[in-house]
């Protein structure tokens, strides 16, 4: 049924700290390996040895540089994967029914049974979240490791998402929006956390922390800068040279 | 967005077929008899059966197609597909009823040309209802499938039909407001589309990662070095390279060579005129088809840049 709940008891997603994240790409790698034996069929990859290997991802880095009117660029890794919008136009788009998203905990899901590989729902995402497996022929996306996170044959400690468990950093957090004293919750409120394109309208559940403000450097004169003229053998130099015409 | 021939191919022929059954379906004159009855059918049906069958081959699994009925509460393509059906199966009847019994039932055909209408609605609005590509994301969407739909129709019915007059009106002047109007909107399409980019929802890099407020934000690097289906699919400009040329040849074989013909079929050889109208229009047609996916901007460009 690809009409949205009107309300989810759960808001389940991701908090993502661009402060902490340093661009490793294990997350990637983790999500790919998790998903490629679990949920759905294996996440296809066309030419993987050849000269032009692509394939199916669900999470990928992007690196952006952010230049501040008054100090020096910063590089910010940006982990993108999908944000389980409560507005989830990828959803309301498919022709079949097989996107849909869950009244329990707000996860968005395909049943890759009832996909025909049109790719609308594709076009639909503002966030470039869902991608076509080369293969299987049908939409793939996160699936916020639904057969991770309520898995009981898996010690406890690991059943969060796979790019949670795995970032060394620590810079990704899993937990449930809808409650505010949750963890997700909490750091977002702490840390001024936002949603991705709010323009678009789509309510996206998952949240990224902002890259906390840099300390900066006292600014100190700059040798032989701007107007300021040197002395010694390097004014006399510079004299010397302008002289000549 | 890339330009999927099928795709064009159905946008461009469905669009014509379900415009020529609305015009049968009011009542457009044409020869009665079995003969020029079935072939007219076959005509209007054919064009837009065709469309229907080629929309699928750019589908990863054709199979399971017929699922595509069941979301129409929610879905534009669902909608658009129950339509569509419906249209066929009650233009059969309709059709059927002309060729046996030399009746056409005026309310059938009403809702005939209702339904088919409504299908090309749904077409456009597969294009206009997504926010993520803003250049669609308008009312003019709809009116162009709309109005290039019946312009294309008007041309297949003055190359089928019988004489040079519908009620007192030439059927050339007629064929001609078509081209005028459908041309008309799709130039204010286009000067829409050129103005505003991403502009009409405010999103640029510094929203889509939501690093605006910090400072100027742009790409330094790809997650991936080679392509992947999201820009392939999403971030395609090989296409637009050719655009004023691509614009050039959708006005000159889309309006202006067929209407010079509908004025050279106001002296003589009407139907041969209109035949030849039709299919210049069609040539014009693909080529803005093709501009339509290949000039349209996905938000998701903005993480690639």
């Amino acid at each position: 049924m690809t009409s949205l709940p009107a309300r989810t008891d759960k808001k389940l997603g991701l908090a993502i700290d661009l402060d902490i994240c340093v661009g490793c790409h294990a997350c990637v790698v983790s999500c790919k390996e998790w998903n490629t034996g679990g949920y759905g069929s294996a996440l296809g990859d066309a030419d993987p040895y050849g000269d032009t290997p692509e394939g199916a991802w669900l999470n990928r880095i992007h690196t952006f540089e952010v230049t501040p009117p008054d100090a020096p660029a910063q590089i910010v890794h940006f982990p993108k994967s999908c944000l389980h919008c409560e507005d989830a136009p990828c959803v309301t788009v498919c022709p079949t029914g097989a996107s849909y998203k869950r009244g329990e905990d707000g996860i968005v899901l395909v049943d890759e049974s009832m996909c025909i590989g049109c790719g609308l729902c594709a076009w639909a995402c503002p966030y470039g979240a869902r991608e076509m497996d080369p293969v299987a022929k049908v939409m793939k996306k996160c699936t916020l490791c639904v057969d991770r996170i309520y898995n009981d044959n898996i010690p406890e400690v690991d059943r969060v998402p796979s790019c949670v468990r795995t970032c060394p950093a620590n810079a990704r957090h899993f937990g449930d929006f809808a409650d505010p004293d949750s963890a997700v919750s909490r750091m977002t409120a702490e840390r001024g956390g936002f949603e991705l394109m709010p323009e678009m309208a789509t309510k996206p559940v998952n949240r990224y922390l902002p890259p906390r403000p840099k300390a900066r450097a006292v600014q100190e004169a700059q040798p032989n800068g701007g107007a300021q003229a040197a002395d010694g053998f390097l004014g006399w130099l510079d004299r010397a040279l302008e002289r000549l015409g | 967005m890339h330009p999927a021939i099928s795709v064009i191919f159905f946008t461009v022929t469905s669009g014509a077929g379900f415009g020529l059954i609305a015009l049968l379906g009011l009542g457009w004159p044409m020869r009665d008899g079995l003969v020029p009855a079935f072939l007219v059918a076959l005509l209007a049906g054919g064009l837009a059966a065709a469309g229907l069958v080629s929309s699928t081959f750019h589908l990863g699994h054709p199979e399971r197609a017929w699922r595509a009925f069941s979301q129409w509460r929610s879905s534009w393509l669902s909608r658009e597909g129950v339509l569509a059906v419906a249209t066929l199966l009650l233009f059969a009847a309709y059709s059927l009823t002309w060729m046996f019994a030399g009746v056409r039932l005026t309310a059938l055909g009403y809702l005939v040309a209702a339904l088919a209408l409504a299908t090309v609605l749904a077409t456009g609005m597969i294009y206009a209802s997504l926010k993520s590509i803003p250049q669609w994301h308008g009312v003019l969407t709809p009116l162009c499938y709309l109005a290039f739909s019946l312009a294309s129709a008007a041309l297949l019915a003055g190359a089928a039909g019988v004489g040079a007059d519908l009620s007192g009106i030439g059927v050339a002047w007629i064929g001609l407001a078509g081209l005028v109007l459908a041309w008309a909107i799709k130039l204010a399409w286009w000067r829409r589309a050129g103005a505003i980019g991403f502009s009409a929802t405010g999103s640029d890099t510094g929203t889509a990662t939501g690093l605006g407020k910090l400072g100027r934000v742009r790409l330094l690097e790809r997650p991936h070095t080679g392509e992947n289906y999201l820009t392939r699919e999403m971030v395609h400009r090989i296409g637009r390279k050719h655009a004023a040329k691509l614009r050039a040849i959708a006005l000159v074989a889309g309006f202006a060579v067929p209407s010079v013909l509908c004025l050279i079929a106001l002296l003589g050889a009407v139907n041969l005129a209109f035949a030849v109208a039709a299919l210049s229009l069609a040539v014009g047609l693909f080529a803005e088809r093709w501009l339509f996916f290949a000039e349209a901007q996905h938000s998701v460009s903005l993480y690639y840049d």
